[in-house]
């Protein structure tokens, strides 16, 4: 049985659509219950796809140019989307098709409570009102596990969580029993953990309520555990679509095995590098005990009332060469370590000691967001030219010799030199970024989620810059990132941290393989992989705990134990 | 509310500093009370009766000696005495202030009757000829000055419409209600269609910028039909700039609007200060302006609590 058929479809933008179209001539077809995954990365069109199933493309700009889209409605007749009038397409979302989206952080309405607005989608689709509708909102929440949902009703979307809102989300799709829900990228802005949850939790609905699923993102092995059919888009043309294990087992077009081998996958430690040299060397950085702490205040006279634990007795030591890689999730204090290490943070406790060896500058640093960290008004030569001029040197022939030298070893040509940011891909621009915290020399880079923002094909080739860089220039890299894929392609040592501490650290390959610290276990059981496609993940929804302390409060001294060379654990308190 | 308290504790600080500010600055302007009163007879003073006048003033004693007096009297409730009246400067200011308030709250009620429906609905026909239409009127109507807004406005009501308001002097809304009304349509139109169209061009780009927020794209995928996703989910979330406008713009309007007072012969705040001033009363220049400061204070503490009320995120602080 069909439920979705789409001829065809063409989708442009702008004020002739004809002539910017992003998407190409899309066909497909989706069976009732049964999920597609569209995979590709920024700019194939696989998001406007799928906005154009249920119209929403039109308030983005968007109009279809060509094509059929016809959808089999609950009553059996069947519509063709694409010409269809407003008032119908209002019917149809919401109470055929549903639609969950990538930012949970911004995809509820501020000024509403998550009561009012589940409320309002079981008025609009069910025409509840009142106790009724209110009844049917705590049940929908206690559907996607939300704990006291009676009193969360009650709560506005900035009170709860990224994770807890996708849920919110959810729980709303799920007033209107969708035939179709289009869920576009619904995790990638999600911890891995959290990921994991909302996958099992979508999973579990679909079986439970027998509706169709498209499932976009970006990740191929995210889609291995859910999906039935796979569709592969780049540059809007659909390059490669089949069954699952078609598409998975024997791909059969360049871009497809592109994304399944050239990308970085997790292997749980058996790709890690070989290149380890920790032979004795005296370390580049030593972090002795480091504490950060942000005060929390109240009241009239800002009364100290405890401190956030942001980090909290966090000790490791880098040699040069070498990545050690600190992972983590949002709140894990990752950042916040790094930032203390540049001094972009002042540190409650603990020493930090950086040698200044080759520069008097030994550590700088590259961020995670390319558009955010160039500014927009300086040209190329004026970005490289600064960390010189804030360290006092003069730009002269020889420094302009330095960033021609740079540019040309991060992948850019000379004439980069009179361009200007917006110029640049995002690649490029996290080139720039790289080669502006090489201009002074230095022993270290710190960097903080530096490919996180990037397509996974251009996140693989600036991968391979960073390991070629470090070889030529003996660099020893602090990698901040939540994303274990990457962290295995790139990292000698591994600190995994949870709440405010390292909870596990040690050689790169023995933490992956044999995670010890039942925290990291669930990391790496969460990352999702196509090795791993038929496992089946149960919903957890273990919070991570407050970090909020009162005044004077001092952890107890951290109890480690030897799991083998170079690998400790921190024990755990047993409950 | 603690927040409140916090913000009224201030409130004495800030007024101190209006107070020091407004008594040296009146005193810089060259020219004196005594000669600005009498005018020309002023000459035909002998110097013992000036130092008559000047001490009955008490003008004649070194400038922080005045001020202490002032002072010490304001935490009595005491402004000291009008010069051009002869009467206690709070009396003449709560005599005033009526009307201005009331010309106030009108224009207010019209600039947001017309400016926040004209600007919603220019941003969701954005770039459309409606939208082109609307953002043409509200540049002609932030541009033209006062007094061609106040003629015009005379001038179509009037010859074209035939509707003659009551002449004469101003009479107060509990006196007769009608009356009161009809006097004050004129102006408040003037000054209320100057702020209407500063709030439809306000409302129009917060409006463009929450439509293509992501909760609103949220409303469309669950079925909400146009009118609610416009009115309920969008528009609460673009009402902080145009209640920081708002706010500003009556707090002006609160301290007199001295043209169109002129205009429409109304005795508002306007002209008092401007008559005050001209006439060197020190006390009354003084008191109106510290009596304008602690109404902008006021207006400035209800926009606050007005944001709280709009958005829950200021209201309950990040938890």
């Amino acid at each position: 049985m069909t439920l979705l058929t789409v001829r065809d479809l063409r989708v442009g933008f702008g004020r002739d659509p004809r002539a910017n179209e992003v998407v190409k001539g899309v066909s497909f077809t989706l069976g009732a219950g049964k999920t597609l995954a569209i995979v590709g990365e920024s700019g194939s069109g696989k998001s406007v796809t799928a906005l154009s199933v249920n119209r929403l493309v039109d308030f983005g700009g968007g109009r279809i140019t060509g094509g059929s889209i016809v959808l089999e409605r609950g009553d059996g007749s069947r519509l063709d989307m694409t010409t269809a009038d407003e008032a119908t397409l209002t019917h149809v979302r919401g109470r055929d098709v549903g639609m969950i989206f990538q930012e949970p952080m911004t995809s509820l309405n501020p000024v509403h409570t998550i009561g009012a607005q589940i409320e309002e989608a079981f008025r609009l689709n069910r025409g509840l009102t009142g106790e009724a509708a209110t009844r049917a909102a705590r049940e929908a929440l206690e559907r996607v596990r939300i704990p006291d949902a009676a009193q969360r009703l009650k709560y506005y979307p900035h009170q709860l969580s990224g994770g807890m809102r996708q849920r919110v989300m959810i729980a709303m799709v799920l007033a209107s029993n969708p035939r179709l829900l289009i869920a576009d990228e619904p995790t990638t802005a999600l911890d891995v953990t959290v990921q994991a949850q909302i996958m099992a939790l979508l999973a579990e609905l679909r079986e439970e309520l027998g509706m169709a699923m498209i499932f976009i993102t970006h990740d191929i092995g995210l889609v291995a555990g859910i999906a039935d059919e796979i569709m592969v888009m780049q540059h809007g043309v659909a390059v490669e679509q089949g069954s699952l294990d078609a598409v998975l087992d024997n791909p059969q077009h360049d871009y497809t095995r592109h994304l399944l081998n050239a990308v970085p996958h997790f292997t749980f430690g058996n790709t890690v590098r070989d290149d380890g040299t920790r032979n004795g060397q005296p370390p580049i950085v030593t972090v002795d005990n480091l504490a950060v702490r942000f005060p929390v205040t109240r009241g009239l006279f800002r009364r100290r009332t405890g401190a956030v634990h942001a980090v909290d007795g966090v000790d490791f030591d880098l040699v040069p060469g070498e990545t050690l890689a600190i992972v983590g999730e949002s709140g894990s204090g990752k950042s916040t370590t790094a930032r203390a290490i540049l001094g972009l943070v002042q540190a409650t406790r603990g020493r930090i000691d950086a040698k200044s060896g080759r520069s008097g500058r030994p550590v700088q640093m590259v961020f995670q967001d390319p558009y955010a960290s160039l500014n927009p008004r300086l040209n190329v030569e004026g970005l490289l030219a600064e960390p010189a001029i804030a360290a006092g040197q003069r730009v002269d022939a020889k420094l302009r010799e330095r960033m021609v030298t740079l540019l040309e070893r991060v992948g850019l040509s000379r004439d980069a030199l009179t361009r200007y940011p917006h110029q640049f891909s995002g690649g490029q621009r996290q080139r720039l970024c790289i080669a502006r915290a090489l201009m002074l020399n230095p022993d270290v880079v710190v960097l903080d989620e530096a490919v996180s923002a990037l397509d996974v094909s251009v996140q693989a080739r600036v991968l391979d810059l960073l390991i070629d860089l470090q070889r030529e220039f003996g660099l020893a890299y602090l990698f901040i990132s939540h994303d274990m894929a990457v962290v295995e392609r790139i990292a000698h040592r591994i600190a995994v941290m949870y709440a405010g501490q390292i909870v596990e650290i040690g050689k790169a390959a023995a933490v992956l393989a044999t995670p010890q610290h039942s925290y990291t276990r669930r990391l790496i059981a969460a990352v999702p992989a196509v090795a791993r496609r038929r496992q089946r993940f149960t919903v957890d929804a273990t919070q991570v705990p407050s970090l909020v302390r009162p005044v004077g409060y001092e952890p107890p001294p951290a109890q480690w134990r030897e799991a083998g060379d170079d690998h400790r654990v921190r024990v755990e308190e047993t409950a | 509310m603690n927040y409140v308290t916090q913000r009224l504790l201030t409130f004495p600080l800030i007024l101190l500093g209006v107070s020091v500010i407004v008594f040296v600055a009146i005193r810089m302007v060259p020219g004196d009370a005594i000669t600005a009163m009498l005018g020309t007879e002023a000459g035909l003073l002998t110097p013992a009766q000036r130092q008559a006048l000047a001490e009955y003033f008490g003008i004649d004693q070194p400038i922080y000696i005045q001020y202490w007096r002032w002072l010490t009297g304001l935490f009595e409730g005491n402004l000291g005495i009008s010069s051009i009246y002869g009467r206690p400067v709070l009396a003449v200011i709560l005599e005033r202030f009526p009307l201005t308030l009331e010309l106030a709250l009108l224009s207010m009620v019209i600039a947001l009757a017309v400016g926040i429906p004209a600007g919603v609905f220019a941003a969701t026909r954005n770039e459309r000829a409606s939208d082109l239409a609307v953002r043409l009127f509200a540049m002609i109507g932030q541009s033209t000055p006062n007094f061609v807004f106040a003629l015009l406005i005379i001038y179509v009501l009037s010859v074209y419409f035939g509707y003659v308001p009551a002449m004469g002097t101003f009479t107060p809304l509990f006196v007769d209600p009608l009356a009161n009304l009809s006097q004050l349509i004129f102006p408040a139109l003037t000054l209320g269609l100057a702020f209407a169209a500063s709030v439809t061009r306000i409302s129009r780009s917060a409006m463009l910028d929450v439509l293509s927020d992501d909760y609103v794209r949220t409303a469309r995928s669950k079925g909400a039909p146009a009118r609610s996703v416009v009115w309920h989910h969008a528009l609460p979330n673009a009402l902080i700039p145009v209640v920081t406008l708002s706010g500003v713009e009556f707090g002006y309007l609160l301290g007199g609007a001295v043209i169109v007072e002129e205009i429409f012969a109304l005795p508002g705040i306007g002209r008092l200060v401007l008559d005050a001033i001209n006439q060197r009363d020190y006390a009354l220049v003084q008191g109106t302006v510290l009596f304008i400061a602690f109404n902008f204070l006021i207006v400035n503490l209800i926009v606050d609590l007005a944001y709280a009320a709009l958005d829950p995120r200021i209201r309950l602080g990040n938890r």
